[in-house]
């Protein structure tokens, strides 16, 4: 399997996604430079973590309209997995796809360190190789990570089943929807109407490899192994 | 065509936390500004433009705030004036 991972001006994590690939998944991965509009025929694509355009007007919001965008919107809506990690979660939303928001932490402070996050669905090519309610431990690395979106859109993508990672584990005293950002509904990841697109804050490509704190993300990988069809 | 510039107004939406606002807010009361009910902290966003008129200056600022200066989901803009530049 072929994943091509994005590089926008500030991405910085390309590098990161392409040694889980590489390294530890075993599969094949190439670096798409951001103005070309060529996807060298990938059948996962990796919008990796950063800060794009410096962040810019807002997190993402420039990076949308790189030349690349236009080919990897149209991969997606022709059903072409996209992973979007951290900076890339910012990038999918601004470009519409998914929807939300990410904006500044509630503690208006840059949060760094390895999270609980709670798989809340098996069902997606993303997520097949973990079991439904597994607390997993991947790092966290961002400013603005707190997911908003009005309160119809949060009720339709529960419905649907669309939320695939909640934070976990807060403090003794925490409330249900906990989260070190202030993410609503402790939302870290979602997933869009035709399951195809995967957003999360969180770094799945950080988390590889026992030697990084974490292994857990690597089943991310592996499920999109197990599912996507080459 | 005449030249314009249209100073645009971001502001957080209503009812969406502002953990930036809240914390000027709670600074300018520690200042001894007792009065001060609520603060929101947005962009101020200033654009020159050649166009027809004023009326078609203004039309295409709020296009490009609709695209691009404001977020739809989490942010409403205005536009604040519009002069000749």
């Amino acid at each position: 399997m072929k994943f091509g991972i994005v590089t926008f001006p500030g991405s910085n994590c390309d590098y990161d996604a392409y040694q889980a690939v590489v390294e530890q998944l075993g599969e094949e991965a190439v670096y798409l430079w951001h103005k070309d509009h060529d996807l060298k025929q990938c059948d996962v694509i990796v919008l990796p973590g950063g800060f794009s355009y410096g962040d810019y007007l807002r997190a993402g919001a420039i990076a949308r309209f790189s030349p690349v965008m236009r080919d990897v919107v149209a991969f997606a809506k022709r059903g072409g997995p996209v992973l979007a990690i951290c900076n890339g979660f910012q990038i999918a939303c601004e470009a519409g796809l998914l929807p939300g928001a990410l904006l500044r932490n509630a503690s208006l402070k840059f949060i760094c360190e390895l999270v609980r996050l709670r798989v809340e669905t098996s069902d997606t090519m993303f997520t097949n190789r973990y079991d439904a309610g597994a607390l997993i431990r991947i790092p966290i690395a961002h400013g603005d990570g707190r997911y908003t979106a009005d309160e119809a859109t949060l009720d339709r993508l529960e419905g649907e089943g669309r939320v695939v990672f909640r934070y976990a584990g807060g403090p003794a005293d925490a409330d249900e929807w906990w989260s070190p950002n202030g993410s609503m509904r402790a939302i870290a990841g979602i997933i869009n109407e035709t399951g195809n697109v995967l957003g999360m804050m969180p770094h799945p490509e950080r988390a590889v490899d026992p030697l990084l704190g974490s292994a857990d993300g690597l089943a991310l990988f592996e499920s999109m192994l197990a599912r996507v069809a080459v | 065509m005449s030249r314009y510039r249209i100073a645009v107004h971001i502001t957080p939406r209503r009812g969406i936390l502002d953990p930036q606002g809240k914390t000027v807010a709670d600074a300018l009361h520690t200042l001894g500004f007792a009065a001060v009910r609520d603060v929101h902290v947005g962009r101020h966003i200033v654009v020159e433009l050649d166009a027809g008129d004023r009326k078609a200056a203004e039309q295409s600022t709020r296009e490009m705030c609709a695209k691009l200066l404001a977020n739809p989901v989490t942010e409403d803009f205005e536009i604040a004036s519009v002069e000749a530049a």
